[in-house]
This record gives structure tokens, sequence and C-alpha cells, in this order.
């Protein structure tokens, strides 16, 4: 059935898929129907359930011949249903991204819900009670970890601490004034309307505090689900999202404070005190779990460069063990999950292997979007499913109380927040974060948790919970799209962090700190350089192995980079084309400063003079020796260097092998430049600066070389002794008499340098032309625009230049 | 005595200062800063180098000498002046600092632009050494060279290579093609515009001086 599907919707027939989704419904009915009718036999949770099924059928077994074929689905029901699920949730995924616009239009977990609906329709129109699927022990600890695991791992560090203030007082302040604020007037309107339904009138101010505590928490499912789509910028995103990270913790306070009120029937000062000491037991001891945690994953993650395949199971199984320890004491969960995973992050990744990272980073996201498929697919379920008692008074009033709540709070706050901002939020800003406040399961599941005989109202509380849940999912999660559109909110730039971001970015931080210590005011660049500087100096050294404990950012960064490009390298063919945005010809030679000495446009040799030859050779000594440190320390992180990066280094062997045959050429220049000739008889060398890939004053044209060649010795005579090259440098063109005396030489190179003449010798080429005009559009400089046009071209090795340019 | 009643009298002339770039300042923060002021400077009218470099707290900045440098860069003081200052008063210590100020809330968008331009101007400054209006590969490998030399045993070919590949970056970015014997003679002021475009910089790089730490400014005697 499943391979059917597949097959069906591979062929893209949109008609065949929808019909093949609608097959998929009837065999989840189907066979939800028979775990509703087993559920009627034995009426226990899903998990006890299957055992139980299990003794039924060995006792089946018993007495018979023996079988030769035995049908006993009882003994896989379990997994089997699970695995179901999961694929409906999966393929619904799928279906809707195949399906051209329509992900533009709806969000995916509006139809996720549809979906829901639609299974729970089928379910119960076959005359079967729906499966009590949106259990909230199985939401709590299997559904909701992984999305929240995700959130905090890759949790944008930088933006979040910035904003941390304004996150802390929308999460904290404005969660109890929502709950308040809803609580109090729905008790307030259900006394007023003592006389027309009694129903109301039962419902006490403690019950509308709880409830108003439930459904005042913004949900991070709902709100990952609707901003991942909408792409808006990154504080409004990170303000939100973060808010609706943070506020678990005291919607957990709220939640178990009133039910313990309402339970006890009796609430005294000091029991209102020992909430709020409750409130910072909670959040700050789940913060606490989940950075010990943290430190404890990072702390294992330094030994497990022998056994890499587990280790990203330890980053799972930490913050999982974080995240029930939370919930052992009632403690906010969410907060361990998030502190755990945004504690571990850095040193994790230090010390795992690029593989691991990459594997961590793939569960990662295929769980928390299985989870997230599956929680809006049960929303929908449970909604068919649950006892509904539809009270048109009390629905309205708390929808409308809702959203009226959360405009007043952002606004309130807003002004508040924005004296001590530095980046003003806007009225445009103030609008998104009051309109993103999507409610979701975590207040259905809660909502679900309520005890009947505490809560007679539960069924009243629990249609309420799912409308709110509805109405913002569909009406603001549908609406938010045109309206960020409409507003024109700033949107997230795609770019990639350059290099040059990096420095200045750590540059800033540094000037700020600076200025901020000469003016004698410690904000908190101050304590945040304090807290860099505790970091690097003590907690580095414990939690990473090796070198790289002592690497800075900036370097780990470019490392970073590094490694991406000699992927990118490796994957796009060994550099020949590279899907580098901006087709660049820039390379090292263009950037490097010539030595004082050279003359500009001369053509002919060179008179040198001995200071300045010396000077020239220097600069020659030094970037030679770089080189050849520069290799030594790149092959520790490159991938060939790498014994567990086997698979990567296949695929590079292979395509170095093309590579070769393609490019022998003009490696054998990059070598052929720079011989080590005999100690006594300086060779004459053309290292032409100015021109060609044959200088070494691009050390990374070198090491690049080195890293295609398997054995770079090969081709070149002897790079770089140990010796100290005496290399003349000659300023002058490609057909400087020099050239022939490098011929005679390295008579085997010979064919090779003819090679390379004739590449430098054509004349602009026509690629080169066909770019003229937009060069024209682009080139500012009138004069730099001149040199470029009246330049020969670039040989067809420039492309190569492209991988290292981001 | 002398300087309080200097400080009074100029009181206007300070805010003018300040108000000229944009910034609206209370009188409470340039006092603050006023104190500041003397207190680093010993109750003098000028503040020389060295009594920046007392500052304690400075000693592990790695782009120290850069900072202050730039206090007594004349290209930071709007006047279209080169060359460094030995020593600087009260004025040009509060015209360096107005760089730091925070975008007013109600800033229309040229004026935002405006105080971007400044303050990508200083750092400029900061980068641009010899004030050639570029920034050469040698100036910008100093810089990277400084920026990672707190952190311990860094081989400067590391930090080079750092300055090499930014450079390429900059130089890919605003030149897209150049032909093998082209030479990108170092950042321009347009360039570094563009390569920092990303950075939001009209609010980044800006101090709260308001909630100044009133602890160290009571340091500085005030006598009145």
């Amino acid at each position: 059935m499943p391979s059917g599907t597949v097959s069906h919707g591979a062929s893209g027939r949109l008609r065949g898929l929808f019909l093949v989704m609608v097959l998929v419904f009837l065999e989840g009915s189907v066979f939800t129907v028979a775990v509703a009718s087993s559920d009627q036999h034995s009426p226990t949770t899903a998990h006890s359930g299957g055992h139980k099924a299990t003794d039924h059928g060995s006792h089946n077994n018993t007495g018979k011949a023996f079988p030769v074929l035995d049908l006993n689905y009882e003994n896989v029901r379990v997994p089997f249903e699970i695995s179901l699920w999961v694929l409906l949730a999966s393929l619904m995924k799928l279906g809707f991204h195949l399906v051209p616009h329509l992900s533009n239009i709806v969000p995916e977990s509006c139809l996720l819900i549809v979906v829901g609906l639609l299974v729970g329709g089928i379910i119960r129109g076959t005359g079967e009670t729906v499966p009590p699927v949106m259990d909230s022990k199985l939401f709590f600890y299997i559904l909701l970890p992984p999305i929240i695991l995700d959130a905090g791992y890759f949790l944008p560090i930088r933006p979040f601490m910035e904003n941390l203030g304004t996150i802390l007082i929308f999460a904290v302040v404005g969660t109890l004034w929502n709950a308040f604020f809803v609580g109090g007037l729905l008790y307030g309107v259900c006394q007023i309307g003592t006389e027309t339904s009694s129903i109301l009138s039962r419902i006490g101010l403690l019950q509308c505090l709880l409830f108003g505590s439930i459904i005042s928490a913004v949900d991070p499912v709902a709100v990952l689900a609707v901003f991942e789509e909408i792409h808006i910028n990154e504080l409004l995103h990170i303000l939100v999202f973060g808010e609706s990270l943070l506020n678990d913790a005291v919607t957990v306070v709220l939640y178990h404070l009133f039910e313990e009120f309402s339970g006890i029937g009796s609430v005294t000062l000091l029991k209102g005190f020992l909430g709020v000491i409750s409130f910072f037991v909670v959040a700050l001891g789940g913060v606490l779990v989940g950075v010990l945690y943290g430190i404890l994953a990072a702390f294992t993650s330094r030994f497990t460069s022998h056994t890499r395949v587990i280790e990203p199971l330890f980053v799972f199984l930490y913050s999982y063990m974080a995240y029930l320890s939370a919930e052992i004491f009632h403690l906010s969960g969410i907060m361990a999950l998030i502190a755990c995973g945004a504690v571990m992050r850095p040193y994790v990744e230090a010390n795992i292997s690029h593989k691991s990272h990459t594997t961590i980073k793939y569960f990662l996201k295929m769980w928390s979007s299985v989870s997230e498929t599956l929680i809006f697919i049960f929303l929908g379920v449970a909604t068919v499913a649950g006892p509904h008692d539809w009270n048109w008074t009390f629905v309205t009033v708390t929808v409308i109380l809702c959203l009226v709540a959360r405009v007043i709070g952002v606004v309130g706050l807003t002004f508040i927040i924005n004296k001590f901002r530095i980046v003003k939020l806007t009225t445009k800003d103030q609008f998104i974060i009051a309109y993103g406040g999507l409610r979701g399961a975590i207040a259905f599941s809660l909502g679900f948790l309520l005890k009947k005989e505490h809560f007679p109202e539960r069924e009243i509380f629990l249609t309420a919970i799912i409308t709110v849940i509805f109405f913002t999912v569909f009406v603001q999660g549908m609406t938010i799209k045109p309206l960020v559109e409409l507003l024109a909110v700033k949107k997230k730039q795609e770019a990639k962090r350059s290099i040059n971001e990096e420095i200045h970015t750590q540059f800033l931080d540094h000037l700020l700190t600076g200025i901020e210590d000469i003016c004698g005011h410690y904000g908190h660049h101050h304590w945040k350089d304090k807290l860099n500087r505790f970091n690097k100096k003590y907690v580095k050294k414990c939690l990473i192995a090796g070198e790289r404990s002592k690497e800075p950012q900036l370097i780990a960064f470019y490392h970073k980079m590094e490694m991406k490009q000699a992927i990118q390298l490796v994957e796009s063919g060994g550099g020949i084309k590279m899907p580098s945005a901006v087709p660049s010809t820039v390379s090292m030679q263009n950037i490097q400063p010539r030595p004082p000495t050279k003359p500009a446009p001369e053509r002919a040799i060179p008179q040198l003079s001995k200071n300045k030859e010396e000077e020239i050779r220097k600069i020659l000594r030094t970037n030679l020796q770089r080189t050849r440190q520069r290799l030594r320390s790149y092959n520790r992180h490159t991938l060939v260097a790498d014994p567990y990066e086997d698979g990567l280094s296949d695929l590079f062997l292979k395509k170095q092998k093309m590579f070769q045959i393609e490019k022998k050429l003009k490696e054998m220049n990059t070598y052929l430049t720079v011989p080590a000739p005999p100690p006594d008889s300086p060779t004459m060398c053309r290292a032409r600066l100015a021109s060609g890939k044959h200088t070494d004053f691009k050390p990374d044209q070198v090491q690049k070389g080195n890293k295609m060649c398997s054995d770079p010795q090969a081709y070149s005579i002897k790079p770089a002794s140990n010796k100290v090259p005496m290399i003349q440098v000659d300023l002058a063109s490609p057909q400087s008499p020099d050239s022939v005396n490098l011929l005679d030489e390295f008579g085997q190179a010979n064919q090779q340098e003819e090679e390379e003449q004739g590449l430098m010798m054509k004349p602009p080429s026509r690629p080169r032309e066909a770019k003229k005009p937009s060069e024209e559009d682009e080139a500012k400089d009138p004069q730099k625009l001149m040199r470029c046009l009246s330049d020969p071209g670039p040989s067809a090795d420039e492309d190569e230049d492209g991988a290292f340019l981001p | 005595m002398y300087n309080y009643r200097y400080y009074c009298k100029n009181l206007h002339k300070y805010i003018h200062i300040v108000d000229v770039c944009f910034f609206t300042v209370s009188q409470e923060q340039i006092k603050n800063l006023y104190q500041r002021f003397q207190q680093l400077s010993g109750n003098h009218e000028k503040i020389s180098r060295d009594d920046l470099e007392r500052i304690p707290a400075l000693n592990n900045n790695p782009i120290r000498k850069q900072i202050i440098t730039a206090f007594f860069d004349k290209r930071n003081q709007h006047q279209n002046d080169v060359g460094s200052l030995d020593e600087i008063g009260f004025e040009q210590f509060l015209m360096v600092m107005s760089h730091f100020r925070p975008v007013n809330s109600t800033a229309t968008e040229e004026e935002k632009a405006i105080v971007r331009k400044q303050k990508l101007r200083f750092l400029f400054n900061m980068h641009d050494t010899d004030n050639d209006g570029i920034i050469t590969l040698d100036e910008y490998r100093t810089v990277v060279e400084e920026l990672l030399s707190q952190s311990g045993a860094i081989e400067t070919e590391v930090a080079r290579s750092i300055a090499d590949a930014a450079m390429l970056e900059v130089a890919s970015t605003n030149v897209p093609h150049m032909a093998p014997d082209d030479f990108y003679e170092g950042i321009t002021f347009e360039h570094f515009e563009q390569i920092l475009k990303g950075i939001e910089m009209e609010s980044r790089m800006s101090i709260r001086f308001l909630d100044m730490n009133t602890a160290t400014m009571r340091c500085g005697k005030l006598s009145s």
C-alpha cells in the first residue's frame, strides 16, 4: 500500500495523487477502526492495550493444528499503527508540497488540521469511537521534545540574547497579564450571564483563571509552523518565538498553582507568595537542569573521537534526559531543553565530526517536522473525537478576550520596553507581534489534562480552547502572510554571513566594549566581554578536546567557511563549474599588494637594485613558508585528512582524478613557478606578480592545488624545500627571455610551460566581451573599467577562484 | 572649580555639538560624560593618550590601540581635518562619543542613512590608518591580527589568510570581473559600505549612556 502510494505520487498526476490520498485516509481509518474496536475491549492506553492484545493472540493459538499461515495482527498492532500514523503524516506533508501554489496560500498547519478533521470524521462516520490520539502523555513526552530541541539547538543565540529583556517581559509579564485579564473578565461575564445559563454560573473564579492561564500562552509549535513560512525578519521572529518558548515556565506555574487551588478550594496569601517563588524555581530550575545536561553532553562529546557513530545519540539523549529530569520535578521541561540545546551546541560542534553534525541537523529537522505534522493531524482528530459542550457565550467571549488581551498587552508592554530599547519596536512590529500570538497544541493538551472531578466544565473549556486554537491557526495564520506583505514588514535577508561581516561584528563588539570602558559605563557589552573571556579561558578548555579549544571564534568561522567551500568544490566537480551566485574573476593576485618596487606599466626587464631584489626575495620566501605551514594546518581540517569523512573523501578522490586530467597543466604551473633551485645557482624564475596563476603570492592557489592532486610531489620538481629558495623575480611580460631559462632547466615541464604560455597569450577571449555591457553598469570607477576592458581576458582556470569566494 | 564653571558656560555648546549629529542628548548625559572626562583627565582640561591607556578595563581589549587612536584622530572631529591630536578637550571627546549615540526613533530614513554613514566612516577611519581613502590589504591584515592578538598562540599566518580571504571577498563582490593584471588597491569607503550592508550599523554601533553607572561617576570629584 505505501509503495503503491509513492509510485502513484511520483507519477505526478494531481488527480491520481488526490485519489491516493483518499485511499490513505480510508486505509488509516480502517486500521484506526480496528484500534477503536479493540480499545473497547481493553479500555487502557495504547501501550498497555498492545500488551493485552498480545496475550489474547497467544491464547487463541492454543489447541489448534500447526498453522501454516497465521494471521496475528494484534502482535504488531501498536508499532504498526504508529508507523501508519507517521506515514500518513509524512505523506500529507509530501503531498502538500507537490501541489503547486497550495502552500503559498494556506499554511501547512491548517491543511494538516483539516486532514486530521477528515480522518476523524471518517472514523466517526464508520460508527466507531475515535481513538484518543491526542493523549497528553504522548504529546508531552514524545511529540513535543523534538520540536523544542530543534528550536533550542538552532536557537540564534546572538539575537536571542540581545533581545532577552524584551522577550522575557513579553513572556512573563505578557502571559501573566493575558491570563489574569482573560480569566478575570471571563469570570465577570459568567457571573453576568447567571440568569440565562446555569452552567456558566457554576464556573468559579479559580477555574476561570486556570482557563485563562491555559489559553494565554503563545504556542511555539504553531508559531514556528507559521513563522517559518512567512520569512519575517530576525528581530520579530525571535521576539515572538522566544516569547512562545519562555512563557512555558509561566504557564506551568500558573497551571499547577490554580489546579492546586481549585482542588483544595482555599487560597491563602502564603500560597500566593509560594506560587511566586515557585515560578522562579520552575523557570530557573529548568534552565539549571538544562545547562547541567548541556555541559555533560559537551563534556562527553570531548571523548567521542573514536566512536564517531554514536556522537549524535549523545546530543539527543542528554537533551531528552534534561527534559524528563525537569519534568520529574515539575520544572519547565521546555526551558530545560532550550537551555540544554543552546549550551551544548558550540562545544559539541567543535568536538564532533562534520558528518555527525550533519546527522544531528537532519535528525532534528526530521523529527521535529514529523512531530509537528502529527500534532496538527492529531489536533484535528481530537477535535472530532472530543466530547464537546458548545456554549456560544463562553466561546465568543473567550476568543474576543484573547484577541483584546493580546493587543493591549503587546501595545502596553512595548510602550514600556521601547524606553529601554535601542532599536525601537514600530507600530508595524507591534501589530505583527500581537497578531503572531498563535495558540496551539500545548494549550489543548493542558486542557485535556484537567480532571473531571475538579472541573465539571472541562468540556466547555476544551471546546473553547479548540475554538481559540482553530481561530488563531486558521484566521490569523492564513492572513498573516498577506498582512506582512501588505504592511511591507522587513523580511529576512537570505544572505550568507560573509567573513567581512564576521570580522566587523567582532571588531564592533570590542570597540563598543572599549568605548563603554572609556565612559566608565558597565553596559551589556562590558558584561558580555567578561563572559566571553571566562568562556574562553576556562569553559572551552574543559569541554573542547585538543587544539580547537583555543581557536578564537573568527578563526573557527574561517575554518568553517573554508570547509564549506572545500565541500562545495568537491561537489561541483572539482571547481570547474562553480555554483556561486556571483561569477567572479577576482583572484588572489588581484588583491595582493605588489612590492613597492613594481614599475607600473613597464614591459622591459626592469633593473632591480640589490636591496629591492632582496626585498622581493624576502616576500617570496615568507610566502613560501607560509604556504607550507598552511598546507599542514589546512590538512588538519580538510576532508581528506579526516579519516572519518571517508564517504566524502571517496567522492573527493573520484572528483580529483577527473580534476587532475583537466587541470594538470594549471596545477603544474603552480608548482613550477616555485621550484627550489640548487642553493648556489639562483634560477631565473618567472614569478610574474601581475598576471597568471603561477605566482607564489597565492597561498590559496597552491594549497588548493595540493588538495586537488593526490600527490603534488609527482608534478612539482621539488616544491619549496627547506632550503631557502632563491628566486629572482621578473616582472616582465610572458615572453621575457627569462622564461626560456626556466624551460631549459626544467625540460620535463616544457610542454606545460608552453601550454601555459599559449593560454596567457590569448587575446581577450569572447566570453569576456559578452560580459562587457554588464560591467559597464557595474564599474563605478571609469579608470578601473578601462583597465578591465583593455586587459586580456582571464584564463579558464579563473573560475576556480570562485570556489573561494562565498 | 574652574572646570565646572567652564563646563556650565559651554553646556549649550556641547548640546549643540551632539545635536548637530542628529542626536538628542540630555544635559544629564553630558554631565555624566563630563564627570567621566574629568575623572580620566585627573581634573585637567585636556585628556592625553596616557590618560586613556591607564584605564584598567581596556587592558584586555585587543583593539585598545585603535580605540585610543580614534579618540585623537582629527578625522573624527567633523572638521575635514587630518592628522592626529596629542590631547583632546571635552568637546573633542564628546565629538568622538557622539558616534556611538543610538539613532533617534523618530529619525527619518535620510537621517538614519546619514547616521549610518557617520558610524561607518568612523569605523573606516579606524582601519584606514594612513588616511588615503582606502583600506589596503596591509591595513586590513593589521586589523585582523590585532583582533586575534588576545587569543594567545595564533599564528599570524592564519590571521593573514583571514584578512586575505576577506579582502578577496570585498574585491569579488565589488569588482566582480577583474583581469589578472588588475590590482585591487584596497577597500574604498563605498565598498566598505557595501560589504557591511548586512549589519545594521545605525542600531548596532550604539551605546546607551543614559543609565551610566553613577558609582564610577562619583569618583570624578565634582567641585561646585
